[in-house]
Order: C-alpha cells, then sequence, then structure tokens
C-alpha cells in the first residue's frame, strides 16, 4: 500500500507509481484498479496526494496562453498560417495580427511573408486542436534578423529560469536579443560571435538543466566565453 | 539434457542490447539486437497527415513500416522495397502497437514508425516491435504498458524460445509463433503462427514465451533508464 516510487524518480510507461486509494492520478498517469500507473516517460512528481509525470520528451503540445515562435508557411484569404514546431500549424488571421486597415483582398505576403518569424499568443485551442494565434499582447512582434534554433519544449523553462533570470543572464552577457517560444523555438540576434556564445549557452542549458548549480555553472560559462570573444577582438 | 544448436537452454533468450535514442532527427528512436538479428525503430510526430483523406477527425493514427534491407538477410539479396511479407508485417507490427496508445488527443495526426532491419536471423518482428516499444517512449507519447514480443515455437518435440534461423528451417515438425506480451497486464496483442503445435504445447508455448517477455521488458526499462539517467536530479 502507499507509494512505490521516490518524487523525482524516472519512470517509464506501465510502471506502477502507487496502489491503493490514498493517491490521485495527475497529469501522464492513470488509474488501473488499485494502482496508479505512469504512462508517459518522465520524472514522477508527488505533491501531497496527486501524482503526476513531468514528461522529458515529446512533441509541443499547444495551449491557450502560451507566447510562441512560429514560422509563415502559407497564406491565405484571411490570414497566415504558422509552423509552430508542434504536429498542428496556427492560424493568424488579419484581425488579430494588427490594429492597422488592411483592405480586403490585399496582397497579404506585404505584411508577413513566406518564411519571416513571429512572435504570437494562443488565443485558443479547439478540440480538434485547430491553434488561433494573436499579436495583439505586450511584446509579441515580428522577430527580424537573427538565427533561430530548436529546443526541448520541456526544458524551456530552465532556459528562462525563474522570472526570467536565466534568459536575462544569457541576453545581459551576449548582448543579444533573445526570445524563447514555449513551443521550444529561440530567436537570437546580436552581433555574429555574440549569438553564437548565445546559442551554446541555451544548449548548454538544455543539456545540463538536471545538474544542480546550473546557474552558477551558467554564470561562469559565459564568464569565460566573453573573455575569448573580448580577447580575439584585441588581436583583431 | 538436449540443447539447441547455439548451446541455449530451451528456455533461454538469445543476448540482447537495447540503445534508446540513435536517430537524432526522430522524435523518438531504439535499436533493439537480439541474438544476430538487428532492429532500429525511428518515431515521427504526432505531425501533420497529408493527403488529407487519410486524417480521422476522431483520432490520430499510427502508421508503420517494416523493412527488411538489402543486405540483412543471411543468403540472397532482399529485394528491396514493399512486398506481400513486409506489408502484412507492417500491419501485424501496428497492431501490436496500437493497444497501448492513446492517440485521440491527436486528431487529423499521424505517428509514423519506421522499422528497418540490417541483419536478420529469424524473429524480426518481435525485434521490431520491442525496438519500436522503446521508441514510442523515448517520444513521449501516452502509453498504457511497453510491449515486449518474443517468438516461441516448436521443433521436433522441443518447445523453443525465441527461435534463430536454423531453428526455423529445421527439417521436421516445425512451429513458429511470434507472439506480443504486454508485460505488465499479461495481454497479448501479437499471435501468429507457422507451422502445426498442439493446444497443449501451445499453451507450454505461450507461457514460456511469457516468461521471456518479461526479461525483455527489463531491457526495454533499462534502456529508456540509462537514456534519461541524471535527470532525475531535476528540481
Amino acid at each position: 500500500m502507499g507509494l512505490l516510487v521516490n518524487d523525482k524518480q524516472i519512470v517509464i510507461p506501465g510502471e506502477d507509481l502507487a496502489s491503493g486509494m490514498d493517491f490521485l492520478p495527475s497529469h501522464g498517469t492513470f488509474r488501473d484498479g488499485e494502482h496508479i500507473v505512469a504512462a508517459k516517460l518522465g520524472i514522477s512528481s508527488v505533491d501531497n496526494r496527486i501524482i503526476r509525470i513531468i514528461p522529458l520528451s515529446g512533441k509541443y503540445m499547444p495551449k491557450a496562453g502560451d507566447n510562441i515562435v512560429g514560422r509563415v508557411v502559407d497564406v491565405t484569404i484571411n490570414g497566415w498560417r504558422l509552423d509552430i514546431n508542434s504536429a498542428y500549424s496556427a492560424m493568424l488571421s488579419v484581425k488579430d495580427a494588427t490594429s492597422e486597415f488592411i483592405a480586403r483582398g490585399a496582397d497579404l505576403t506585404k505584411y508577413f511573408n513566406f518564411g519571416d518569424y513571429i512572435l504570437t499568443g494562443i488565443i485558443n485551442v479547439t478540440s480538434q486542436n485547430l491553434v488561433d494565434v494573436s499579436m495583439k499582447g505586450p511584446g509579441l512582434r515580428q522577430l527580424g534578423e537573427g538565427r533561430i534554433i530548436h529546443v526541448n519544449p520541456y526544458k524551456v523553462p530552465r532556459i528562462i529560469g525563474k522570472q526570467g533570470s536565466m534568459v536575462t543572464m544569457v541576453k545581459d552577457a551576449t548582448s543579444c536579443r533573445i526570445t524563447v517560444g514555449q513551443n521550444g523555438v529561440v530567436w537570437i540576434q546580436g552581433l555574429p560571435e555574440d549569438e553564437l556564445v548565445a546559442v551554446d549557452a541555451i544548449r548548454k542549458i538544455e543539456q545540463e538543466s538536471h545538474i544542480p548549480g546550473l546557474t552558477e555553472r551558467m554564470k561562469e560559462y559565459l564568464d569565460r566565453r566573453k573573455r575569448k570573444v573580448d580577447s580575439n577582438e584585441n588581436k583583431a | 539434457m538436449k540443447t539447441r544448436p547455439d548451446g541455449r537452454k530451451f528456455d533461454e533468450l538469445r543476448p540482447i542490447s537495447a540503445k534508446a535514442g540513435i536517430v537524432k532527427n526522430a522524435d523518438g528512436s531504439a535499436m533493439f539486437k537480439i541474438g544476430d538479428t538487428i532492429a532500429y525503430a525511428a518515431v515521427y510526430g504526432p505531425r501533420e497527415l497529408y493527403p488529407k483523406f487519410l486524417q480521422d477527425p476522431t483520432k490520430g493514427i499510427l502508421r508503420c513500416r517494416y523493412n527488411m534491407m538489402p543486405f540483412s538477410g543471411a543468403g540472397e539479396r532482399v529485394k528491396p522495397g514493399p512486398s506481400r511479407r513486409s506489408t502484412e508485417i507492417s500491419m501485424v507490427t501496428e497492431k501490436a502497437l496500437l493497444p497501448v496508445l492513446n492517440l485521440e488527443d491527436f486528431p487529423n495526426a499521424v505517428v509514423d514508425v519506421f522499422i528497418d532491419l540490417p541483419q536478420t536471423d529469424a524473429g524480426t518482428r518481435c525485434a521490431g516491435i520491442c525496438a519500436a516499444s522503446i521508441a514510442l517512449a523515448d517520444a513521449g507519447l501516452w502509453m498504457r504498458e511497453m510491449v515486449s514480443s518474443v517468438s516461441v515455437g516448436k521443433v521436433n518435440e522441443d518447445i523453443l524460445v525465441d527461435l534463430t534461423y536454423e531453428e526455423e528451417s529445421a527439417e521436421g515438425e516445425v512451429a513458429d509463433i511470434p507472439v506480443a506480451y504486454l508485460p505488465k497486464s499479461g495481454r497479448v496483442s501479437l499471435l501468429q503462427m507457422d507451422g502445426e503445435i498442439s493446444k497443449d504445447e501451445l499453451v507450454k508455448a505461450l507461457e514460456l514465451g511469457r516468461q521471456a517477455s518479461l526479461q525483455i521488458y527489463e531491457v526495454q526499462k533499462q534502456t529508456l533508464l540509462d537514456k534519461y539517467r541524471g535527470e532525475s536530479n531535476e528540481e
């Protein structure tokens, strides 16, 4: 009776997490008779009586309220279709894209063309996973020159850090502009060599997010990389 | 006591090794090697499904492709491309994996599973299912449990587990029965047979297979834990 796994333990689908009725199944788990069973590969998380699985892999699932980075893949009669690094694409309609007046039948590629990256917010996700996004909100805009990298969407919270502490640190150290979409698409803009440092830093966060003391390690890493860039500049 | 051509006991599996996350571009992937049979599985998706008429608005679909590579066999070159045999095995693989998946959250989408065999020595569909099961878990999909598959059979009065090609093609009375078990619930999601076997022998063979499938399950579990080891310190 009771808990069969430790908190923060890696479990695989089909593993029993708890037996008896003292616990409640939450995300990534289900009840099978007496047992609560894991349905995803991930880390078990026990919060009082509630057991859930924090997934470690998988595609991004669109959720209302998320800010995501999308790429224009199609231009339709009343808006743009965006690839959002998920199983589904998102629809940005003209009326949600800008407060500017756009005449009916205008050439929409003048506003956003194929391949443009846009930071948008999800306003609604239907039962059929049709995703509506909007650009009305603070900071939502078209992303200009720079580079795009893809990260595991489940690592995004670690890349952003508490109240954005981690990403702010990378921004300050590399003097790049960085936007992290909840869907794991990251936009970085700065001087080319600074961008490279930022990319490496984000990759490092992604890989080492599980090892404690990440913030200190990243601080040291960024200092080291910055000194190297500076000394190269002096040589040149 | 009689032993088998390769010296194994009747209920002994060939040596197994497996690794998860071997295909970088896939959403989930795995290698599963049992004896001289090697299976690679790569999972892509869930992703949008085209052409559109294949979409199912009520749930996502699973597509499997089983493929023996041209150089994989022991003798003749295997003709590349789909064949009557590989089409059938793709279909039964799909049906063996589908009971553990729940694709209702992914309407109009598809999960693609590609199984390739660079080297074969019987038991390929079983190895393929084992690899695919690891790859699906690696891809972060909702799964009721893992799927562990092994072949059992009868070669001239002996009930065996995990037949090799040599045993499968032996002279005399041979039955080859690939089975996929859901190790936790004890259910069976694939059961096929070549040859002849009596009911009592079949029951005995399936019981041996069940024991063997639990060993395979342990390997699958360790494989996944190995890939993600260390991540448990996540705060």
